[in-house]
C-alpha cells in the first residue's frame, strides 16, 4: 500500500516516541522490581532468614521412660512396655479409607479405635499421623511391616506404655497413666512439651499422678533438619533426656494382694500399717479395678460399669473413705477421760441400758444394760454408757484434742488421691458450719464415734499404731526415690501418759482374749502373736419407730444401702506391737461379725508373712479358716505361681 | 515503506549475514540460559539431571531455530503472520478438544520429543499478526474505530481460548502484548484508557460474580487473590507458595547463601523450584546481587530490541521487534513481581531460566525474529 512520506515520517517518529516511552515504562518498572528485592534482601533479611530456620529446623522430642514403681521387696508395680502402634498419615496414604480397608485384611481393627481414628483425620491437617491401632501384638506389626509397599502412609511405630502387672491389687494407691487431656493441660500454667505429644501418657490418679514431676523424668530432643514434607534429611543436635525416677513404695504386693482377696466382693477397706515407721504396708480397698484399662483411655461403657457400681470400684476407701468410727473411738474418749483425771481405771459406773441426757434417752447396744462397769470391762463389752458418762465429765474439745492427737481429723500428707481428712469435730466446728450451737447430746454422740465423728481407714490405723506404740507415729508410702530411702519422721513419744496406754491396750487384749470380749472368736491363739483390738458398728442411720413396728429390729434386714458398717482395729503382737490394722467392711454389719475375722486373717498374714499355720487360730474358728484359705489359695493361684516362678 | 522499497543490494546475503546478527543479543541471551542451566544444576540438588542436561539441549535446539529464523528475511515472516496466527488458533482449539490435561488445565499437545503449548505460539504470533497488520494498514486509519476493532478481536480470540483452559497467565500476556503493538502503532491514547477504565470496571464485576453461579473465574482462582492480598490467611494451604518464596527470596540477603546452598529450595520448601519459582533459587543462593544481576540482563535485552527496533526504518520488523520485547519484558515482570509477593500467583515462567521446552524454543524463536528484522533492516 502507498503512502506520502511525510505520513510515514510522522508515524515513525510516533513510534520511536512511544518505544522510548513503553522502554523506559519497562525499565522503571525492571527499577522497582530491584527496589523491591533490595528492600527484602537487605532491609528484611534478617526477618526472613529466621523465617527459613524456623522451616528448616525442626525439634523433635523423645518422650523419656517413666519411672517405674515397686513394691517394698522390689516387685515391679508400674513398669513400661514396648507397645506397637500402628499409624497413619493420611497425606502419604491416598486413599484413607482404601489402606484402611487393605489393613483390616491383615489385622483386626477395633472399630472403637477406627472411630475415633477416623475423626482425627477428618480433624487434623494432613501430614499429621493418626493412630489407628494401638497396642497391637508384635505378629500384627510384622504382618504390616511385610505388606508396607501395599499399604502407603502407614508406619508401624514403637514407644513405651504402661503397664500394671499386679492388674487391680494396688490400683487405688499407685493409680493410672492414661491419655494426656486437654483438662488435664488446662491445669497447668506452662506445660511441659512433653505433654503436647498427641496421647501422652501422664498420672491421673495415685501415686502416679501425686508423683508425676518424678516419675516423668526430662525429654530428650534433637535438632533436625527437615524438607516441606517434614522428612528429617539430618541432624544438627541432640541433646539426650532423663528418665524418671523409679519410686519403691512402703507396700508389701504380697500382703496387698491377700487382703485385697480377702476382701473379696465385700465394699471394704483395709489399712495395714508398720508401728514403728509408719510404713503403710498395705492400703486395701474393695472392689478394685483394672488400672491397665485406663491406661489407653478407657472405653465409655468400662468406665460406666465402674462408676456406676453401687460398691464404687473407683474410690481408694482406705483414703477416702469417710465413716463414723462407732466404737472403736471409745479408746479415744476414755484416753481424754484418763488424761484429765475424770476417771480412774478401776471406778465403775452403773449401766441400766440406757442414758437420760437433757431429756433424750440414749441407749446401750445393749438394752439391758451391762450393770457395773469398769474401764476394762467397758472397752471388753464395749458398753455404751460408760463412755455417754465419762463424754459428759470431759467434755467435746478434750475428746476432739485427744482424737487429733492420735491422728484423727487431719489430713497426711502422702501421695495419695482424695484423701479426706475426717473430723474431730469442736463446738467452733459446729457453730461455723452449721451455725448452731454444740448441744450436750452432740457430744454423747461423738463419745461413741457417731455424730459428727468422722474417719478413715488409715486415720483409724494411724490411731491403732500410736496407741500401740506410744509413739507419734506418722504414714509413710513412699520408701525409696531411686534407690535414696525417704526419712522415716522420727518416732517421738506420744504426749500421753504411757500407762494411761498400757491401761487401755490391756483393756483391747481382752477385747480379744477375754471369753466376753466382743471380738473374743476372732482370737489370735499362736505364742507371742496374739493381738489387741476394738470392734465398732456404726450406725448409718436409725431404725425408725416405724420400722420397728413392721418387726424390722435387725441390721440384716435392712436393705444393704442402711446396714450398719463394721469396723475392727487391733494392733499385734500385743507384747511387742509391730502392726496396726484398721478394717471397715461397709454396711457388713456388726464389727465382731463381719470385720473383726478379716482384721485377724490379715494380721496373720503380716505376722506370718504368708499363709499363716491353722495353729495359730482358736480351734473352734479352723475348719472355717481352712475351708476360706483354701478358697483364697485357688482365688490367688496365678498370683502365687507368678510368685513362686520368681522366687 | 514496503519490502519492495528495500534496497535489496544493501540487505546481507547468504552467510554473510551471521556477521550482521546482532551479536550483543545473542550474548545477552546466552547468559541469561546460562544462569538457568546454573540454577536448574542447583535445585536438583548438583546434578545435570533431571532438568539442566534436557535444558541444556533445547537451548542448542532453540538456538538453531533461532539462527534459522534469522537467515530468513523478514518479509518472508511477514507474509507467514496470517498462516501462523491461524495454524496457532487451530493448535489452541485442538487442545481445547484433546490436549492432555496437566496441573488442572488442558494446557499442551504430546508430540512425543516433546510437549507442543500452543498458548506460548499464540504469543507470537499474535503479535506477528499485528505486526503485520499495521504494516499493511495506511497510518491514518489507525485510530478509526473500525480498524481499531479488528485487531482487538485478534488478540481476543486466542485469549478467550488460553482463558478456558484456564491459563490466566498466558492471556494477560496475550492481552498485553497485543495492547503494546496498537500503542506502538499509534493508536490514539483515548482507547487505551477507556479500556483500562473498562478493565477497572471489569475487575470489579469479577469480584462481585463471586460465589454466583455465574462467577467468572475458577475457585482456585479467586482464592489465589486472596491470598496474593493476605497470603498469612491461609499460609499452609494457598499462601503456602507465596510465602515460601518470600522466606527464601528474602533470607538471601546481599550475596547469597552460595551456590548449591540455598536450604529453602534445597529442602523442598519452594514449589515449581525448577519453573515458575526458579527466580526465588537464584535469589536465595546468590542475593541481591545474583537477582540483580539476571535483572540487568533482561533489561539489557529490551534496551538492545528497543535500540534495534528504533534504527529499523522497516514498519513491521519494528512492531515486531518492540512487540517481542514487550511480551518477554511482560514474562519476567510477571514472574519475579509473583515470587516477590507482588502480584498473584498465576503460573508465568521466568523466561529462558525456568525448565521448560516450548517456552524456550519459542521465545528463542522469537528473537530469531527480532534478529532477522535486524540483519534484513533497510540500510
Amino acid at each position: 500500500m502507498k503512502r506520502s512520506a511525510r505520513e510515514d515520517a510522522a508515524s515513525t517518529r510516533r513510534l520511536t516516541r512511544r518505544a522510548l516511552l513503553i522502554g523506559g515504562a519497562q525499565v522503571a518498572f525492571g527499577g522497582m522490581l530491584a527496589l523491591r528485592m533490595r528492600y527484602m534482601q537487605v532491609d528484611q533479611a534478617d526477618e526472613f532468614r529466621l523465617l527459613a530456620e524456623e522451616n528448616r529446623v525442626k525439634v523433635r522430642l523423645f518422650p523419656p521412660a517413666r519411672g517405674a514403681l515397686f513394691d517394698r521387696n522390689g516387685a515391679v508395680i508400674a513398669k513400661n512396655e514396648p507397645s506397637y502402634r500402628i499409624i497413619i498419615t493420611p497425606e502419604d496414604a491416598g486413599d484413607v479409607e482404601m489402606v484402611i480397608r487393605r489393613l483390616s485384611h491383615l489385622i483386626d481393627l477395633d472399630p472403637e479405635d477406627l472411630a475415633k481414628a477416623r475423626k482425627e483425620i477428618a480433624q487434623n491437617a494432613p501430614f499429621r499421623p493418626v493412630t489407628l491401632a494401638d497396642r497391637v501384638s508384635w505378629e500384627a506389626i510384622s504382618r504390616v511391616a511385610v505388606n508396607a509397599p501395599a499399604l502407603p502412609g502407614i508406619t508401624p511405630e514403637v514407644g513405651l506404655s504402661r503397664q500394671y502387672p499386679l492388674g487391680p491389687d494396688l490400683a487405688h494407691v499407685a493409680g493410672y497413666v492414661g491419655p494426656v487431656s486437654d483438662y488435664d493441660l488446662s491445669k497447668i500454667d506452662a506445660p511441659d512439651q512433653l505433654l503436647l505429644i498427641p496421647r501422652f501418657q501422664i498420672g491421673k490418679v495415685g501415686v502416679e499422678a501425686k508423683l508425676e514431676d518424678d516419675l516423668r523424668g526430662k525429654a530428650g530432643n534433637k535438632q533436625v533438619e527437615v524438607n516441606s514434607a517434614g522428612r528429617e534429611m539430618r541432624e544438627l543436635n541432640r541433646r539426650e533426656g532423663q528418665p524418671g525416677a523409679n519410686l519403691q513404695l512402703t507396700i508389701d504386693h504380697r500382703l496387698q494382694n491377700y487382703v485385697q482377696a480377702r476382701l473379696g466382693r465385700e465394699s471394704a477397706a483395709a489399712v495395714i500399717i508398720d508401728c514403728d515407721s509408719g510404713d503403710i504396708l498395705c492400703a486395701a480397698s474393695a472392689p478394685s479395678f483394672d488400672p491397665n484399662l485406663f491406661v489407653r483411655g478407657i472405653s465409655v461403657r468400662d468406665y460406666r460399669e465402674l462408676t456406676e457400681n453401687k460398691y464404687r470400684p473407683l474410690a481408694n476407701k482406705a483414703v477416702q473413705g469417710l465413716y463414723p468410727p462407732g466404737s472403736t473411738f471409745k479408746m479415744v474418749t476414755v484416753l481424754a477421760a484418763l488424761e484429765a483425771g475424770e476417771v480412774t481405771p478401776e471406778e465403775t459406773v452403773y449401766c441400766p441400758g440406757h442414758m437420760e441426757v437433757a431429756n433424750r434417752r440414749f441407749h446401750c447396744w445393749k438394752r439391758a444394760g451391762h450393770g457395773q462397769v469398769d474401764l476394762m470391762a467397758s472397752l471388753r463389752e464395749s458398753c455404751d454408757v460408760y463412755y455417754y458418762e465419762l463424754a459428759l465429765r470431759v467434755g467435746i474439745e478434750k475428746i476432739s484434742a485427744m482424737a487429733e492427737k492420735l491422728g484423727l481429723g487431719q489430713r497426711y500428707d502422702l501421695p495419695m488421691s482424695a484423701i479426706a481428712r475426717g473430723r474431730a469435730p469442736t463446738k467452733d466446728w459446729k457453730k461455723q458450719n452449721f451455725d448452731q450451737d454444740w448441744v450436750v447430746g452432740d457430744t454423747v454422740n461423738a463419745s461413741i464415734g457417731q455424730g459428727f465423728v468422722l474417719a478413715s481407714p488409715l486415720q483409724l490405723a494411724v490411731m491403732t499404731a500410736r496407741m500401740a506404740s506410744g509413739n507419734h507415729v506418722a504414714p509413710r508410702l513412699i520408701k525409696s526415690v531411686d534407690g535414696v530411702e525417704q526419712p522415716i519422721e522420727a518416732a517421738t513419744p506420744l504426749d500421753i501418759n504411757p500407762n494411761h496406754l498400757r491401761m487401755v491396750r490391756r483393756a483391747m487384749y481382752s477385747v480379744t482374749n477375754h471369753r466376753k470380749g466382743t471380738a473374743y472368736k476372732s482370737r489370735i491363739i499362736a505364742d507371742a502373736m496374739h493381738m489387741a483390738g476394738k470392734t465398732g458398728t456404726s450406725q448409718v442411720r436409725n431404725i425408725t419407730a416405724e420400722e420397728r413396728r413392721r418387726g424390722v429390729t435387725r441390721n440384716e434386714d435392712l436393705p444393704w444401702e442402711r446396714r450398719d458398717h463394721a469396723l475392727f482395729v487391733n494392733f499385734a503382737p500385743y507384747n511387742n506391737p509391730k502392726y496396726a490394722v484398721a478394717v471397715v467392711v461397709e454396711h457388713g454389719g456388726g464389727g465382731s461379725t463381719a470385720a473383726a475375722p478379716i482384721a485377724r486373717d490379715i494380721t496373720l498374714q503380716a505376722l506370718y508373712d504368708g499363709e499363716p499355720p491353722l495353729e495359730a487360730y482358736p480351734k473352734a474358728a479352723r475348719s472355717k479358716v481352712k475351708a476360706q484359705q483354701e478358697r483364697l489359695r485357688r482365688e490367688r493361684r496365678d498370683f502365687l505361681n507368678r510368685e513362686s516362678d520368681r522366687a | 515503506m514496503s519490502y519492495l522499497e528495500y534496497a535489496v543490494k544493501t540487505v546481507p546475503s547468504g552467510l554473510r549475514k551471521v556477521l550482521y546478527l546482532n551479536w550483543p543479543l545473542v550474548l545477552l541471551l546466552t547468559a541469561v540460559c546460562s544462569v538457568g542451566f546454573m540454577m536448574l544444576y542447583s535445585v536438583a540438588g548438583g546434578s545435570f539431571d533431571p532438568w539442566a542436561e534436557a535444558q541444556m539441549k533445547r537451548f542448542g535446539l532453540g538456538m538453531v531455530v533461532m539462527f534459522v529464523v534469522a537467515m530468513v528475511p523478514i518479509w518472508f515472516w511477514r507474509n507467514l503472520a496470517g498462516v501462523a496466527y491461524l495454524a496457532s488458533l487451530a493448535l489452541l482449539l485442538f487442545v481445547e478438544f484433546f490436549g492432555a490435561v496437566g496441573m488442572g488445565a488442558q494446557r499442551w499437545i504430546d508430540l512425543g520429543f516433546m510437549r507442543l503449548q500452543p498458548s506460548e505460539m499464540a504469543k507470537i504470533t499474535v503479535v506477528m499478526l499485528l505486526a503485520a497488520y499495521y504494516d499493511w494498514l495506511p497510518t491514518k486509519k489507525v485510530s478509526n474505530p473500525i480498524w481499531v476493532a479488528i485487531p482487538v478481536f485478534l488478540i481476543l480470540l486466542p485469549t478467550a481460548l488460553v482463558l478456558k483452559q484456564p491459563d490466566l497467565g498466558t492471556s494477560l500476556l496475550l492481552v498485553f502484548g497485543g495492547a503494546a503493538i496498537m500503542f506502538f502503532a499509534g493508536v490514539h491514547w483515548g482507547y487505551f484508557a477507556a479500556v483500562i477504565g473498562i478493565g477497572v470496571g471489569l475487575i470489579t464485576a469479577v469480584f462481585q460474580s463471586r460465589e454466583t453461579p455465574w462467577q467468572l473465574l475458577k475457585d482456585y482462582q479467586y482464592r489465589r487473590i486472596d491470598t496474593f492480598l493476605d497470603p498469612a490467611s491461609d499460609p499452609l494451604g494457598a499462601g503456602y507458595h507465596i510465602t515460601q518464596s518470600k522466606i527464601a527470596l528474602g533470607s538471601g540477603g546481599w550475596t547469597g547463601r552460595g551456590f548449591m546452598q540455598g536450604t529453602q529450595s534445597r529442602l523442598n520448601f519452594l514449589p515449581e523450584k525448577h519453573t515458575d519459582f526458579i527466580f526465588t533459587t537464584l535469589a536465595e543462593e546468590f542475593g541481591f546481587v545474583g537477582g540483580f544481576s539476571l535483572l540487568s540482563l533482561y533489561l539489557l535485552i529490551i534496551l538492545f530490541c528497543v535500540a534495534s527496533a528504533i534504527a529499523n526504518r522497516d514498519r513491521f520488523a519494528s512492531l515486531l521487534t518492540l512487540g517481542i520485547a514487550v511480551t518477554f519484558f511482560l514474562f519476567f515482570a510477571v514472574n519475579m513481581s509473583m515470587v516477590m509477593g507482588l502480584a498473584p500467583v498465576v503460573g508465568v515462567p521466568l523466561p529462558l531460566v525456568s525448565y521448560g521446552g516450548s517456552s524456550m524454543l519459542v521465545l528463542l524463536g522469537a528473537f530469531g525474529l527480532v534478529q532477522s528484522a535486524h540483519v534484513h533492516r533497510p540500510r
